[in-house]
């Protein structure tokens, strides 16, 4: 049993992470843009609110926690919708092709993040770590009333604030995409952009916002790496990078659907860190389970292609540039 | 129609342009993003830009070795990108090269440690190398070419996906190869004997590297430019109802090339085991493949062009790499700066591409 909830209790927080990515990485591809640049962006929105929260608390000796929270959740919104903004700009209004672009916004966001992060680290001075404790409390704390319930607190009340605003905003974007007009535009614009523009849909708005605000969701991701499953630090490891993939995989697992996305993370999570569970494995076949997430996203993209049911396919225009004077 | 409704800007498509012209504004966006990467040199810095550049220079041309380091990196990309060409001149999203590579070296590396000690000639033991290396990128390429042939599975997810077991795949051998023990790296294969070493060739460490990269890419300029296999990828690319109609079997043409693409980005990986690092990590790719996916695609699938191209990101690399050392930054400064010109160069297609009208259309023009 104790086994049991240290996975689930695992597999649940490192989901979270790839679940913000995937989820915002949905609501951009529903428009029609695939944006590899998923890392690059959860690296600017984790380094962001960690610059945040560590500039607020050097210069205030009388820090609160709380507000230390808020501005790090603003700064990251704002630096990943940033990096989404330049993504945008670009392939929407450039035309650039997309799947380059979001591999240069990956390569720009790891470096910059990764600079500042190490920047902050020496800025730290002495240990060499740099550290959000107070901030980085208020993003962990856990109710504490439950704690009487056992197993039960453990394994469904022991997270961060930000574990349950992820399934409330895959909930509300599953709400948006599939019972809003706004959502039945977007889907259009990402479907066909030429019949979308016909029926009098501004493409281009649809498009832009969705990308930035698919960025800024996905950035929180970053945030919550940084903030609640490493405690308000920083390393340089390149984790986020492989989260940020594990978040573009994870959107294929789910269809597109943001409530797939969901338990898909956990499975994503369960999957990861089976290899610990498992008696008897060397350091060699341990990394043959790492696979696992990988081995099961590319399972279920040849399921869907060979299975061609509608609803599970990508959005048509997925990847394409949309030029209205074109054909 | 009301004037109001009329937008300021028009775009239209360029039929095309002069190629001075096209450069030169791919130029103006590398100067432009260099000044921008100035600014950005002195805001976290605070040092002067132009002395900053100067250093770069002399990181990366300061000596013999240098250079030849910067000769080194630059080869490897080249070829990766060159891997690249076929599947992306045919359309077909090939991000599965950092993999490719990685499976490529892998079996470099297999053959070197097991083959090592048995006596064989180094050239042949060179051979089977780069024959290990190239079944094994080809088959990674494969895989997904085949699922995209048949089913139409999404080939740029899929290909993504294959880095990732790649990169698992080199994790698992690297406890089996490990040496020394506990180090939990494979260490330089063959230190003593140097068997599956490139020796060097015109009294220079990398020259064989040159030679075969060098001749690669003139064969892939002939292939894709001259050949029926080349022209048949430029059909499929296209349009595949094009390549249809002319009675192109598209689905043999898809799994050749990137069988092609995959076999060579697993070359790539020997370059790198058997040329340069003389050992394997999950760093033996280090984000190369993803680098030329960039360069590729910059070049227009030119493979003479991508030259230019490797050897700008490369300098830009090495350069910050230099700086950042002599100045006391991290490393991480090259990703920013090589970010920030990309994003110029590919923003500056859009100006090669179509045309920009500015103000109203008048009345007599709307007439016409």
């Amino acid at each position: 049993m104790t086994q049991f909830i240290s996975l689930f209790t695992t597999a649940v927080s490192f989901g979270t992470v790839i679940m913000f990515g995937a989820m915002g990485e949905i609501l951009t591809e529903k428009s029609g843009q695939l944006n590899l640049g998923v890392p690059g962006i959860m690296y600017l929105g984790g380094i962001a609110g960690l610059i945040g929260a560590f500039l607020y608390e050097l210069n205030n000796p009388a820090a609160n926690g709380t507000v230390g929270m808020l501005i790090a959740l603003g700064c990251a919104l704002a630096a990943a919708a940033l990096g989404g903004l330049i993504y945008a700009f670009l392939t929407i209004t450039l035309r650039a092709n997309q799947n380059v672009t979001g591999l240069t916004l990956t390569i720009f966001g790891s470096g910059l993040a990764n600079f500042f992060g190490g920047s902050l680290n020496k800025m730290a001075g002495g240990v060499g770590q740099i550290s959000v404790a107070l901030t980085s409390r208020v993003f962990c704390k856990t109710l504490t009333i439950t704690e009487p319930l056992g197993a039960v607190h453990k394994l469904f009340f022991n997270f961060g604030y930000m574990t349950y605003l992820a399934i409330a905003l895959a909930i509300l974007l599953s709400w948006v995409l599939n019972r809003t007009s706004v959502g039945l535009n977007l889907r259009a614009v990402g479907e066909n952009p030429a019949t979308a523009d016909a029926a009098g849909i501004n493409v281009t708005k649809y498009k832009y916002l969705s990308t930035c605000a698919g960025a800024a969701i996905s950035g929180l991701g970053g945030l919550y790496y940084v903030m609640d499953y490493i405690n308000g630090t920083w390393a340089n490891d390149g984790n986020i990078e492989a989260l940020g993939w594990l978040a573009v995989a994870l959107v294929i697992f789910a269809t597109w659907k943001p409530l797939r996305a969901v338990w898909g993370a956990y499975l994503f999570g369960a999957l990861c860190w089976l290899y610990n569970f498992i008696p008897g494995l060397n350091r060699s076949s341990q990394e043959i389970f790492k696979m696992l997430p990988y081995a099961v996203t590319i399972i279920v993209l040849i399921t869907v292609s060979l299975r061609h049911k509608r609803e599970d396919q990508p959005p048509q225009s997925l990847g394409l540039a949309y030029f209205r004077e074109e054909r | 129609m009301s004037i109001k409704r009329e937008p300021f800007v028009r775009i239209s498509k360029r039929d095309g342009m002069a190629r001075w012209k096209s450069w030169l504004i791919r130029l103006i966006a590398v100067v432009v993003s260099l000044m921008i990467n100035a600014i950005i040199i002195y805001a976290i810095s605070g040092l002067n830009p132009l002395l900053v550049y100067k250093e770069m220079f002399e990181g990366v041309f300061g000596t013999t070795r240098r250079m030849w380091a910067w000769i080194r990196d630059m080869m490897l990309l080249l070829c990766i990108a060159v891997g690249l060409a076929p599947a992306f001149k045919m359309r077909f999203w090939n991000i599965g090269a950092e993999g490719q590579i990685l499976v490529g070296g892998i079996g470099a590396a297999a053959c070197m440690i097991y083959l090592g000690s048995a006596g064989l000639p180094n050239w042949l033991l060179l051979v089977i190398m780069a024959a290990a290396s190239l079944i094994a990128g080809a088959i990674w390429g494969m895989i997904p070419a085949v699922f995209k042939a048949q089913w139409n599975t999404n080939e740029t997810l899929f290909t993504l996906m294959m880095n990732y077991i790649a990169i698992q795949l080199t994790s698992f051998f690297i406890p089996i190869w490990e040496h020394p023990a506990g180090s939990n790296t494979v260490g330089t294969i063959n230190s003593v004997s140097k068997a599956g070493w490139f020796s060097p060739m015109f009294g220079q460490m990398y020259g064989l590297n040159v030679l075969i990269v060098v001749l690669l890419t003139i064969a892939m300029y002939i292939y894709l430019k001259y050949s029926k296999h080349g022209y048949e990828i430029g059909v499929v690319g296209e349009s595949e109802n094009t390549a249809r109609y002319a009675a192109i079997n598209v689905k043999k043409v898809v799994i050749r090339s990137m069988t092609l693409s995959g076999a060579i980005c697993g070359l790539a990986g020997f370059l790198a085991v058997a040329g340069a690092d003389h050992t394997i990590s999950t760093d033996t790719s280090g984000g190369r493949g993803f680098i030329a996916i960039i360069v590729a695609w910059l070049a227009k699938f030119n493979t003479l062009v991508m030259v230019l191209i490797a050897a700008m990101i490369v300098f830009l690399d090495k350069g910050a790499i230099a700086i950042a050392s002599k100045f006391q930054l991290s490393n991480d400064v090259s990703n920013i700066l090589t970010g920030v010109i990309l994003f110029f160069i590919l923003g500056s297609e859009f100006f090669i591409n179509y045309k920009l009208k500015f103000g109203f259309v008048h009345k007599e023009e709307k007439a016409k």
